[in-house]
């Protein structure tokens, strides 16, 4: 891990949301082979029809438990990065969400606890590195556990692609195979 | 070791492996479909790969969006016939052969003790025949057709005992439906589900699918049941010859759940989460708009057929759409041959081509604001099929085609069953 990542910090506003927070709240099925941008415009407009236009880069969604679950679309966290969303804190995210997210490079962060510490626009600060979630209003934080190193190293590359694109250079420079992901 | 655990270890080279150890392994097969097919190749071009790392352990199907309903939806079509030529991939099946996770194991690609990988959640299903199978995004889909590998994080597992014999008019998706209200939409999260117990011996393969098809509604990485000789016969059937495969006896799991069949209710799970699961009784008598028989989940023979055993001879309620999706071309066949269809068809039913059909939300079948489905699908989510003020209840052939028939949710097992004999 670098220490440009661990000591990567998020801050923005809060947008709360409940438990089981859909792919297809975040990125409705009936607009699946649409452009980004017209497909953004629908995140999750079904439970809170501001997000999409109201939300900044950097803020944080807050959410409850089982964030994400649902298809394997992978542009249901792409929606979420497009929008300049942060980072996602929940109590629990669905499995194939977090490895979309590590992917293609969005930060997560698996926290119990912190939707009680939040309200919908406090400002509040994500310590990635120390898994800490911060009320910038109350000064309550709260902790979460931080990602296994695998996965922190992942995001830190910015996903996936930039190991597949090492990968096809060192193939072309005919340093043979090496494994990024190594084991 | 668990199935989880012996297949991973298997394909990272390990002895043994643990559950919470992260493993790189190598995948056995991996499947694209039309919606994430055209991203993936433009990922794989865009890191600056040119070839796939094994064209023969790649399958592409076009059935998320058949007969392409829109000109952009042919144009990813399009695009993705181009893909496939050019990686020169050997096993593309085209739009109308059928649903990804039908067409796998009917063709005989999945075998016991495979890790599998696909572009689409329900990827699970093929945890029927002994496989580690699971759903990935697209862009860790074009890392694994460059590289043939993935990271994986091994599950802990649960084991899951059935027991029992379901009553008439119950089936398995009763039983995983049960399951998810049980445990919850997360309580499998990150674990595999392993399937076990006296009632697998009369349990088809079909069965198996709907019940693995749905673990992921859970949570679940994996859904696995052991290949016995119900599953060696099945490839065998398909030319394949395959040796049974389970857990060691001695493996550890997390935690043991046993689902007695014979105490089972037909279950509905209610909008908009899989694991709000009623009795019928609960949710009889509302009235429903549309009827889905289809899907991944619950569109194969035995599926129509159950189907047909309440609306053959008779109608559907007028004020209900009945619409039927074969989960594939062979499905389609089979039950034409055998009447199961045509007595769908005479009852009033909308066919649909063999693919997702409206399930994912797509098209063919959509729902406006206030209306009400039951459908034999896995999800219900607000949204999931057009508008989010729409309500989906997801529950068996059986449920559904009753319901139906009396154009509101109606327990199956109060309705006499219709004119069997007329199936062939």
């Amino acid at each position: 891990m670098s220490s440009a990542e661990a000591s990567h910090v998020v801050r923005g506003r809060a947008w709360v949301f409940g438990d089981d927070i859909s792919t297809d709240l975040l990125d409705p099925g009936q607009y699946a082979i649409a452009p980004l941008q017209e497909r953004v415009r629908h995140t999750l407009e079904a439970v809170d029809p501001r997000f999409a236009s109201q939300v900044r880069p950097g803020d944080v969604l807050v959410a409850g438990r089982n964030f994400g679950c649902g298809s394997s679309r992978e542009t249901a966290a792409e929606a979420l990065r497009s929008l300049g969303v942060g980072c996602v804190v929940a109590e629990s995210l669905a499995r194939i969400f977090l490895r979309n997210a590590v992917a293609i490079g969005l930060p997560v962060l698996v926290c119990p606890g912190a939707r009680e510490t939040v309200r919908e626009g406090d400002p509040v600060e994500v310590d990635l590195g120390s898994a800490r979630v911060t009320n910038l209003r109350t000064g309550r934080a709260v902790r979460g556990s931080p990602l296994p190193p695998l996965m922190r190293e992942i995001l830190a590359a910015g996903g996936m692609l930039p190991l597949l694109r090492r990968l096809a250079a060192e193939a072309a420079e005919g340093r043979g195979w090496v494994d990024d992901l190594g084991s | 070791m668990t199935m989880a655990e012996k297949i991973l270890a298997r394909a990272a080279g390990r002895e043994e492996v643990a559950p919470g150890e992260f493993v790189v392994a190598s995948v056995d097969l991996a499947m694209v479909h039309d919606i994430f097919a055209t991203r993936v190749f433009s990922l794989l071009r865009s890191a600056g790969f040119r070839r796939v790392w094994d064209r023969t352990r790649v399958v592409a199907v076009i059935d998320h969006l058949v007969p392409a309903p829109t000109a952009a939806a042919a144009a990813v079509h399009q695009q993705m016939r181009r893909d496939v030529a050019e990686f020169a991939l050997t096993r593309f099946y085209d739009a109308g052969t059928g649903i990804c996770h039908q067409l796998l194991p009917e063709r005989g690609y999945v075998h016991p003790g495979m890790l599998l990988v696909g572009t689409d959640s329900h990827t699970t299903t093929h945890g029927a025949l002994g496989a580690a199978a699971t759903g990935i995004g697209t862009t860790e889909m074009a890392y694994v057709l460059a590289t043939g590998r993935l990271w994986f994080r091994v599950p802990e597992t649960i084991r899951v005992v059935l027991t029992g014999a379901p009553a008439s008019g119950v089936g398995w998706k009763d039983a995983i439906l049960h399951l998810a209200g049980r445990i919850g939409s997360d309580g499998a999260q990150y674990r595999a589900l392993e399937f076990a117990g006296p009632a697998l011996a009369g349990m088809g393969v079909g069965g198996r699918m709907t019940v693995a098809n749905m673990a992921v509604e859970l949570g679940a990485k994996f859904g696995i049941f052991p290949a016995d000789a119900v599953a060696v016969d099945y490839l065998a059937e398909r030319g394949v010859e395959v040796l049974p495969f389970g857990p060691d006896p001695d493996a550890l799991y997390q935690e043991t759940l046993t689902v007695d069949l014979s105490d089972l209710e037909p279950q509905v799970a209610l909008p908009h989460a899989v694991d709000r699961v009623r009795p019928v009784s609960a949710v009889a008598h509302l009235p429903v708009d549309q009827a889905f028989i289809g899907s991944c989940t619950n569109g194969r023979v035995e599926d129509l057929e159950e189907a047909a055993r309440y609306l053959a001879g008779r109608h559907v309620h007028p004020n209900t759409r009945l619409i039927v999706a074969p989960a594939s071309r062979a499905v389609e066949q089979e039950a034409m041959e055998r009447g199961i269809l045509p007595a769908l068809l005479l009852a009033g039913a909308l066919l649909l081509p063999p693919g997702c059909g409206p399930c994912f939300g797509g098209h063919q079948g959509l729902l406006a604001p206030g209306e009400r489905c039951i459908g034999t699908h896995n999800r219900n989510f607000a949204g999931r099929m057009g508008s989010p003020q729409a309500e989906i209840y997801l529950a068996s052939p059986a449920t559904v085609a009753a319901s139906a028939l009396y154009g509101r949710i109606t327990d199956p097992r109060t309705v006499e069953r219709s004119v069997g004999h007329v199936l062939r």
